[in-house]
């Protein structure tokens, strides 16, 4: 990416990006976030993140991205994964360790029902 | 003890209450009377079971069954068919939600979110995300069209003051650091979050690292800066990681380095890291930390903005006053400003934690009551206890107690009231806090963080430990309350800087509010909380069966008895651990004082 030199780009870089987000929300992609922040982390935020590429690699799905975000806000809930499928809206899950994160996997990004258990009810 | 096959917990907070809990128990009763039940299953009134927005709510336990919305003429259904015929009445059981929020994420109620916007929503290790959010727009309008004096004015007018604590108007800095006749400048962030239990800045840093460093560019522009640096403590790892990624991204975008956005306009960070010194959240002590002196305080004046990083004009901010900047530039002063009081506008983020039901961070508008934040947004004191005090402002703030909850939430109020904005930490405690030991506490933490550059400091912050000591440990004598008292009042009056100045703050403060118990403490040599170990003793009561497991488990053998009698607790050898009221499955151990 060669440094923006003008407000002019400023914006078409802006509505490439924007793009790439819109492109991630269109049906039949999925998107599985996990909270890594220190707090996430601390309570075994990379474990679940291990747990959600094993089964995506073992699986062999495709149209999934993962990704991290910062803290939530809600430690005594971490570790915090996000699923977003396609244009639904957005399941926010607290406490997911290891084996849940492949139980959410399993039932909720490939079969499409939420893991009702583990959703924070906000 | 009667025995109950069933327990129905009802709640009565006040949104239930609001909504008809009362009756809703009442109803209960009746209809327990009628069936005959009384006996069987007992009604308990207790607070939050869940989020209240759709109460009134209770919980059947042993099934541990959630009912919502439930009202009187409902109740005599649910009895007939829960604790007569034992189904569990799906119609009224509580549905977990699938949340629907796609801008702003998990709110709590009352929540207003400007700084933490983008935390967990965004990917904080790369910059497309940022961008997608209106990243660095405020920076295009800024360079596209304003004046260095506009972007000071419009900050000023937003009335963003000082998020480190000190609410000093942040516009009114900037132009201090402009007026200045000497170059290079310099933009300092303050990212020492030092605060025990305050980490509102790490999840700005971690989780919208762009955020904090855009609005710095912008203050750069308005200051006429040209270098700055991101004091960040060496705790926070993940934080300074985050900062670089973010800087060398930001470089590779060209929003930073020479020449930003085309224009002639340079300005370049880096991120220092301290080394574990709560005393470098102090302005001048974090200059001379930048330099690679001791982090010690100076005298002020001169102030930063004239003589700051290397003798040059600084201007220093902290990490959430920055992260306000883009958000102020975008949306407009007005916007902002409508936020808040009448003196202190926007949002302000805390850490709420202690004893409540929902710890966690959070953003709130200015203005906000001690009362809303504690009970509706953290969800109220934990397991249904009485609230006691609050400690905002982390160790150099104060307690307020139930009288001043109902205050709104701005710099000035708070300061009339004892105690401080600071940086954003709330501790909230419970009856079973005891006040002394909470002084002490954070007495202990600042006489251990005290630079030692100044007597007062130093040795008064000692002295009033010592004696907080001795009235824990119930050697107190006559008189230690007036010396205390004096003590705080010459170490904050002499100290250099503001960590001596405020260190006898939470010391003061239970003074005022709970003076008795210090005088329980020196006087009768009790702890009215029971916390202070020396001056509490564990008994076994009578209806102790005898079963021996306090016995099993004393650590040190201070438990005797036969099995099915009464055990005793030998005083002279038990070390006070509480162990065996832990174990004890008859709570047949209390605790004297």
């Amino acid at each position: 990416m060669p440094a923006i030199k003008s407000l002019e780009e400023l914006k078409r870089v802006r509505e490439e990006a924007l793009a790439k987000k819109q492109l991630k929300a269109t049906p039949g992609h999925i998107q599985v976030i996990v909270a890594m922040g220190t707090c996430g982390i601390a309570a075994g935020a990379r474990d679940t993140m291990k747990s959600v590429l094993n089964f995506i690699e073992t699986e062999h799905l495709s149209g999934v991205t993962v990704t991290q975000t910062g803290c939530m806000g809600m430690c005594e809930q971490e570790p915090i994964m996000q699923v977003v499928i396609g244009d639904q809206p957005k399941v926010v899950y607290g406490k997911v360790n290891a084996e849940v994160a492949s139980q959410i996997m399993k039932q909720h990004v490939q079969n499409g029902s939420p893991v009702k258990d583990y959703v924070l009810p906000l | 003890m009667a025995f109950y096959r069933s327990h129905v917990l009802v709640c009565v907070d006040p949104e239930c209450l609001a909504k008809g809990a009362h009756d809703v128990v009442d109803a209960m009763q009746d209809e327990l009377v009628a069936q005959g039940l009384l006996d069987e299953i007992q009604v308990l009134e207790t607070s939050r079971i869940g989020g209240c927005s759709d109460g009134p709510e209770m919980m059947v336990y042993p099934e541990g069954v959630h009912y919502v919305g439930m009202t009187a003429d409902d109740i005599p259904y649910l009895v007939e068919e829960h604790f007569l015929k034992g189904r569990i009445v799906e119609k009224f059981r509580e549905v977990t939600k699938v949340v629907v929020d796609e801008e702003l994420g998990p709110l709590r109620p009352k929540e207003v979110r400007v700084v933490l916007r983008n935390c967990g929503e965004i990917d904080p290790m790369n910059i497309e995300d940022y961008l997608a959010v209106d990243g660095y727009q405020a920076l295009g309008k800024v360079i596209g069209g304003m004046t260095p004096e506009q972007v000071i004015d419009e900050v000023t007018k937003s009335g963003l003051r000082g998020r480190g604590g000190a609410g000093f108007p942040a516009g009114r800095k900037w132009g201090l650091t402009r007026q200045v006749e000497d170059s290079p400048k310099y933009m300092v962030c303050n990212a020492d979050e030092g605060d025990p239990g305050a980490f509102m800045n790490r999840r700005v840093l971690e989780g919208d690292p762009h955020s904090v460093i855009e609005g710095m560019i912008i203050g750069a522009y308005a200051t006429g800066a040209s270098f700055g640096y991101i004091y960040c403590r060496a705790e926070y790892p993940l934080a300074v990681e985050t900062l670089n990624l973010a800087l060398t991204q930001a470089r590779e975008f060209g929003f930073l380095g020479k020449n930003i956005l085309g224009t002639d306009f340079n300005f370049d960070l880096e991120v220092r890291v301290g080394a574990g010194a709560f005393v470098c959240g102090e302005e001048t002590a974090l200059m001379a930390s930048i330099m690679g002196m001791r982090g010690e305080p100076r005298p002020r004046p001169p102030f930063p903005s004239v003589q700051g990083v290397w003798g040059k004009p600084t201007n220093n901010n902290n990490v959430e006053t920055y992260a306000n900047v883009p958000q102020i530039i975008l949306n407009g002063a007005d916007w902002y400003a409508s936020m808040g009081t009448e003196r202190s506008k926007g949002t302000k983020t805390f850490a709420v934690g202690g004893n409540v039901a929902k710890p966690g961070l959070i953003e709130v508008p200015m203005g906000i009551t001690l009362r809303e934040i504690i009970f509706d947004v953290a969800g109220g004191i934990k397991d249904g206890r009485q609230f006691k005090a609050v400690q905002t402002g982390g160790p150099m703030g104060g307690c307020l107690t139930e009288k001043h909850l109902d205050l709104p939430l701005d710099y000035e109020a708070l300061s009339q009231a004892g105690s401080m904005m600071g940086s954003g930490g709330l501790v909230v405690m419970d009856e079973n806090s005891c006040m002394v030991d909470i002084a002490r506490f954070f007495m202990d933490f600042t006489q251990a963080e005290s630079c030692g550059k100044c007597v007062p400091c130093r040795i008064g912050t000692r002295r009033i430990l010592e004696l907080l000591q001795k009235m824990c440990d119930g050697k107190g004598q006559p008189g230690d309350i007036e010396k205390l008292e004096e003590l705080c009042h010459e170490v904050a009056k002499n100290s250099l800087c503001g960590l001596g100045q405020g260190a006898p703050n939470p010391v003061l403060s239970t003074l005022a509010h709970f003076r008795h118990e210090y005088e329980a403490h020196v006087y009768e040599k009790r702890c009215p909380a029971k916390v202070c170990r020396p001056l509490i003793r564990y008994e076994i009561e009578e209806s102790c069966t005898g079963c021996m497991v306090c016995a099993r488990n004393c650590p040190v053998e201070a438990i005797s008895g036969e099995r099915r009698q009464q055990h005793v607790i030998d005083q002279n050898i038990c070390i006070r651990c509480g162990i065996c009221m832990q174990v004890c499955n008859f709570n047949s151990v209390a605790v004297e004082s």
